[in-house]
């Protein structure tokens, strides 16, 4: 185990320059979330056209680890449809849980995060902006694709 | 004496069980919790092994003993504080479930609607919630007493909040964030000229700086085992024999009573009428074998180490570029445990790096939201040292901290 596998090039990189940060003027579903753990906020904004979202911003605090996942995040689900982002988000849950997904090879640099798994306690960092989304999602986990 | 903290560690077995890289641990989340010495390990598996019975209860040997070992805990506690009495000593859970008992018994019965309850600003969400849940419950009021500019509490301010509707201040006697110390004989003398009792969270304090409820005449005491080496699942509360008889009992069940019918119950003498159902009985012994373990080593050496363990802590780290210290600068009146931010980095992100190095510190909110919105920050990480900690200890995090840049070296270049 290196930390290295914690802190990645391109999670720094996410963490250093977040894409899709800060509020917008206009979005569609906002959802906030909290890891009441460690203080740690995150807002995000999502606008959908004809059920795909054309655009997913973030705003908030938090570590590494939390910021460049919410970062990656935005970047995976522009363009998805709703039905598309559920799946992205089990998708993400299954890697941080340690499972093979290779699906998440096409999701931003998701799979950067696999590392995480040999920190147990950082997983729920890396997955405080999905676990925000997945509560504003209608009908979230009753589909699979 | 001076302490040999490399000879203490001998005595905890963690420490030879957790070498990782070929790094020794250095622990430092004592505010959190504190390590086990053989001592204390060897009376629970003793007492399992050929010992155990339940206390109060059975005629038989086995009892007895059991009762005998758990009253003479229940002494050699009452000895520690300095408590008049042996019966106003009442095991609890822990310092969490002391201060919602009194809450719960002495708030209930005597704190009603449009009295107040003064507090510090940087209480332990465990100081803070039972009187907050009491407002819910009876109307009572919450008033805080402002700090310092250098965070300790405004002893001006104190004054002019104290009054006839003062029924309560519930104070900690050191502070989990800050490490600021508060003068409590002073805040006892000042609240009784207004008759309200005194509640000290002594959490933090006690473990490493003892206490003497009949010197400060404080009116309630909390505390914790295990933060002072003793197992986790028990506590402390110390109250005073009139208050305690004066007060509707805690918890209902078995142990606490001295006669039941199917139509009411009259309550057991104190300590009793406050410990129903079957207490944590191995823990209570073991805890009073970390009492032991601490006036072995001698409170007064324990102060002593930790004063020349803060003295060089904050020399150390003051002067690292880039960090921030959330809490009294100078030693005095302060505790050796430090709350820091290093240089924009998040403190999850400090502490998982310096975890690498074998080093263990606390990282987030510590139970002080309110406190965190004060100090203006989300999280911090944090160092507490305890008497197994050595100097040498201070040098290895602070060159463990500059680490944190190489691995986040894009985020903070």
């Amino acid at each position: 185990m290196q930390l290295d596998d914690l802190y990645r090039e391109v999670i720094v990189d996410h963490y250093n320059r977040p894409r899709n940060f800060g509020r917008p003027e206009k979005w569609d579903i906002m959802v906030e979330g909290k890891n009441p753990v460690c203080g740690d906020e995150i807002v995000i904004y999502l606008t959908v056209k004809d059920d795909v979202v054309s655009e997913c911003r973030f705003e908030g605090k938090g570590c590494t680890i939390s910021i460049a996942s919410a970062s990656v995040m935005t970047e995976s689900l522009i363009g998805k449809s709703l039905g598309e982002i559920r799946l992205v988000l089990s998708d993400f849950n299954r890697l941080l849980r340690g499972e093979v997904c290779q699906r998440c090879e096409q999701y931003s640099d998701a799979i950067a995060f696999q590392g995480v798994t040999k920190f147990p306690v950082r997983v729920k960092c890396a997955l405080l902006a999905w676990k925000t989304l997945e509560g504003a999602i209608p009908d979230s986990g009753t589909h699979q694709a | 004496m001076a302490l040999d903290p490399r000879q203490i560690k001998a005595d905890f077995p963690i420490f030879a069980a957790q070498v990782r890289n070929g790094r020794e641990l250095v622990y430092l989340d004592n505010g959190a919790t504190t390590q086990k010495p053989r001592v204390v390990i060897d009376a629970e598996r003793d007492f399992y092994s050929s010992e155990y019975g339940t206390v109060h209860r059975g005629i038989y040997h086995l009892s007895a003993m059991a009762t005998g070992l758990y009253e003479a805990a229940r002494e050699t506690v009452a000895d520690f504080v300095n408590a008049r009495l042996t019966k106003e000593i009442i095991f609890t859970r822990g310092a969490t479930d002391s201060i919602n008992l009194v809450a719960r018994t002495f708030g209930d019965r005597f704190i009603g609607k449009g009295d107040e309850i003064i507090l510090s600003e940087f209480e332990h969400h465990s100081n803070m919630v039972p009187w907050l849940m009491l407002q819910e419950r009876t109307g009572a009021r919450l008033v805080y007493v402002r700090s310092t500019p250098d965070w300790r509490l405004d002893m001006t301010d104190l004054r002019s909040k104290l009054s006839s509707r003062t029924k309560l201040v519930a104070i900690t006697g050191m502070s989990n964030v800050l490490g600021t110390i508060n003068d409590i004989d002073m805040i006892c003398q000042l609240a009784h000229e207004h008759s309200a009792r005194v509640l000290v969270d002594g959490a933090q304090l006690v473990p490493h700086f003892g206490f003497d409820v009949r010197a400060t005449d404080c009116d309630f005491l909390a505390f914790s085992s295990h933060k002072m080496l003793g197992p986790t699942g028990v506590g402390v509360l110390y109250l005073k024999e009139e208050i305690g008889a004066a007060v509707p009992p805690y918890l209902g069940g078995g142990d606490m009573i001295e006669y039941v019918r199917y139509d009411g119950f009259t309550t057991n003498e104190l300590p009793y009428k406050f410990e129903a159902g079957t207490p944590n009985i191995a823990g209570v012994i073991a805890f009073a074998k970390a009492i032991e373990y601490l006036q072995g080593l001698g409170i007064e050496n324990i102060i002593a180490h930790e004063r020349e363990v803060t003295e060089y802590a904050l020399d150390r780290l003051l002067s690292l570029e880039g960090i921030e210290i959330y809490g009294p600068k100078t030693p005095d009146k302060r505790g050796a445990l430090f709350s820091f931010n290093y240089k924009d980095i998040h403190s999850h992100d400090v502490a998982s790096i310096l975890d690498f190095a074998n080093i263990a510190v606390r990282a987030g909110h510590h139970c002080a939201q309110p406190l965190m919105q004060r100090l203006g920050v989300n999280s911090t990480a944090r160092a507490s040292f305890y008497v197994y900690n050595q100097k040498e200890e201070i040098d290895i995090l602070r060159e463990s901290l500059k680490q944190c840049e190489r691995f986040l070296k894009h985020a903070v270049g």
